[in-house]
């Protein structure tokens, strides 16, 4: 049963149209679910098109492999929502070993005469791809709290990984000239691997998004690079399509944090966590408990609920929808403000918000959001803290200055579940919490939220 | 090999800028699943890594090809799971609730 190359060719080329479909209708939450289908479909003809390629001689390895992955890979798509972000950086690390043990067979069959372009390309392939690999390792360790979350900065930091990687693609080119030297390969492999060590080592949880959505870009690069070698379109564009998502996302997340792009690509990260340091004299706050805010919250009319990576780490998305509902069946109109860098990947919050069954459009973008804020009765923030820092307006001097922000000081009153006055990630003090009009809910996330509702569901009745 | 290399390059080019078109156009608010979607496609490289395993050209390459299967099928099945998961949670207001 086997067919030939054209009609391989050519379940390719359907292939390739229903990926560029998917994407398409991940527009829109109406028309993302056909997007899934059209990539299973794509993903489901390719796979078998390739299954039936004529050069293949052994099924026995490819079934046990393809067996094998599928164990492996529902657990990994069953993982709980509060799990993506760590399951989303090991999913780039397996992309990346792929193409980096694709690119190693592919050189030791070619070598010793491998042609200056071929080696080019099978260079960059299993550079990427080794860097990835090790990167989203570390960045998974990370995320996962198997390994320490504080980033780790010293002295010429930037030197050392701009050297090693400088070392890894100079070996590279030696080898592009040189070929016949394959002793030289496994450098190749092994250089990047610890560069994508050394990469991740300075980045802390507040630089997660920016880290994630670059290696997703790396990962969709190196499978890009894979096509060439392999002389497969479909590859190169679906390396294409993944590498330009990520690099979107990239740029996205940098100008959220207000990096330039720059600093993105050569890895900076960490740096503001280890500028910060500065005035944290204790200063008059004042404070509210549950029955307060839930008098205050039953008297408004707008109301927008900040949530960030605090709210994740308490688990308290249930209760803030239990508070939702109580909320919108007095009347109140409640909208989430959703800031681009808030949790630990780009569009968490959304996840975690939409898994607590709040309507998608309730679920508001920050550029959206912020000329709302003045007509807001009250503002409450759940784990949020840097995002809603007014010093990134108003204060040159504050390591976020510039930092777009939802700016929730304009709102009337504002309201900050928080477990105490320490500083928040970043360590930097929010002027925000002296205002007048803000009042500290001191507490976990979902205690206080609970409490809160509890408030609604006893005391207040239809008064 | 040339020329071939040439015809590739076009075609990323052109990818890229489709891939800059559609992906702008993805709205924020599913930014996670697009990376695990876009992650499940980029798996594609299991074609290679099938070709690469079944062909038994050498004993390496039947090695790093089949694990190489076993990490890209992973992420196929892994990832279109969860990206199908995730937006079966995005429900509008105005939907009657299931």
């Amino acid at each position: 049963m086997l067919v030939s190359n054209t009609t391989i060719e050519l379940i390719y080329l359907v292939a390739t149209a229903l990926f560029i479909l998917a994407l398409k209708w991940l527009s829109s939450p109406s028309t993302a679910r056909r997007g899934v289908w059209a990539g299973e479909l794509g993903m489901l003809i390719a796979v078998a098109g390739t299954l039936l390629h004529h050069g293949i001689v052994d099924y026995k390895w490819l079934v046990i492999a393809l067996v094998l992955g599928s164990i492996v890979g529902v657990p990994l798509g069953l993982v709980h929502m509060t799990a993506v972000p760590q399951r989303t950086a090991l999913s780039h690390a397996f992309g990346a070993l792929c193409v980096t043990l694709v690119g190693t067979a592919e050189f030791y069959l070619r070598a010793p005469a491998v042609p200056p372009l071929m080696m080019l390309v099978l260079a960059m392939e299993v550079i990427l791809g080794s860097l990835t690999f090790t990167g989203s390792l570390m960045a998974a360790g990370k995320l996962q709290e198997v390994l320490p979350q504080r980033p780790i900065t010293y002295k010429g930091q930037n030197v050392v990984n701009l050297g090693v990687l400088a070392g890894a693609v100079g070996v590279a080119g030696y080898l592009v000239a040189h070929p016949y030297h394959t002793s030289l390969f496994p450098f190749i492999i092994g250089v990047p691997l610890l560069f994508g060590v050394l990469m991740i080592i300075p980045i802390g949880g507040a630089d997660m998004p920016t880290v994630i959505s670059l290696l997703n870009s790396y990962a969709g690069l190196s499978a890009a690079a894979m096509g060439f070698v392999l002389d497969s379109k479909l590859l190169i564009i679906a390396g294409a399509l993944d590498g330009a998502s990520g690099f979107i996302l990239s740029v996205n997340m940098s100008k959220a944090m207000n990096r330039s792009f720059s600093n993105v690509l050569f890895g900076a990260f960490g740096q503001v966590q280890a500028a910060a340091h500065g005035t944290a004299e204790a200063r008059p706050v004042k404070s509210a408990s549950a029955e307060e805010a839930a008098a205050i919250l039953a008297a408004a009319n707008k109301v927008v609920i900040v949530p960030g990576y605090g709210m994740a780490v308490a688990q308290a998305q249930h209760k803030v929808r239990e508070l939702y509902d109580a909320l919108t069946k007095r009347g109140v109109d409640v909208k989430f403000g959703i800031h681009p860098v808030a949790g630990r990947m780009p569009g968490h919050m959304n996840v975690l918000l939409a898994e607590a069954d709040i309507p998608y459009d309730r679920l508001v973008d920050m550029d959206e959001l912020n000329p709302e804020f003045p007509q807001t009765d009250v503002v409450l923030v759940i784990g949020a803290n840097d995002v809603t820092n007014p010093a990134a307006r108003s204060d040159p001097s504050s390591p976020i200055y510039g930092m777009p922000i939802l700016d929730v000081d304009k709102a009337r009153t504002v309201m900050v579940i928080k477990r105490g006055m320490s500083p928040g990630f970043a360590g930097i003090d929010n002027p925000l919490y002296y205002l007048d009009k803000t009042l500290m809910l001191f507490g976990d996330a979902k205690q206080f939220v609970g409490a809160i509702v509890r408030e609604f569901a006893g005391g207040g009745g239809h008064g | 090999m040339k020329g071939d290399l040439l015809t590739s390059l076009y075609v990323f080019m052109l990818a890229a800028f489709i891939g800059f078109e559609v992906i702008r156009r993805v709205s924020p608010l599913l930014h996670t699943p697009l990376m695990s979607l876009t992650n499940a496609l980029d798996a594609i490289a299991v074609v290679g890594a099938i070709i690469l395993a079944g062909e038994g050209k050498s004993r390496l390459a039947t090695v790093l090809g089949t694990i190489a299967i076993v990490a890209a099928t992973s992420n196929i099945v892994g990832g279109f799971l969860i990206t199908d998961r995730m937006l079966k949670m995005f429900k509008s207001s105005k939907s009657p609730k299931p």
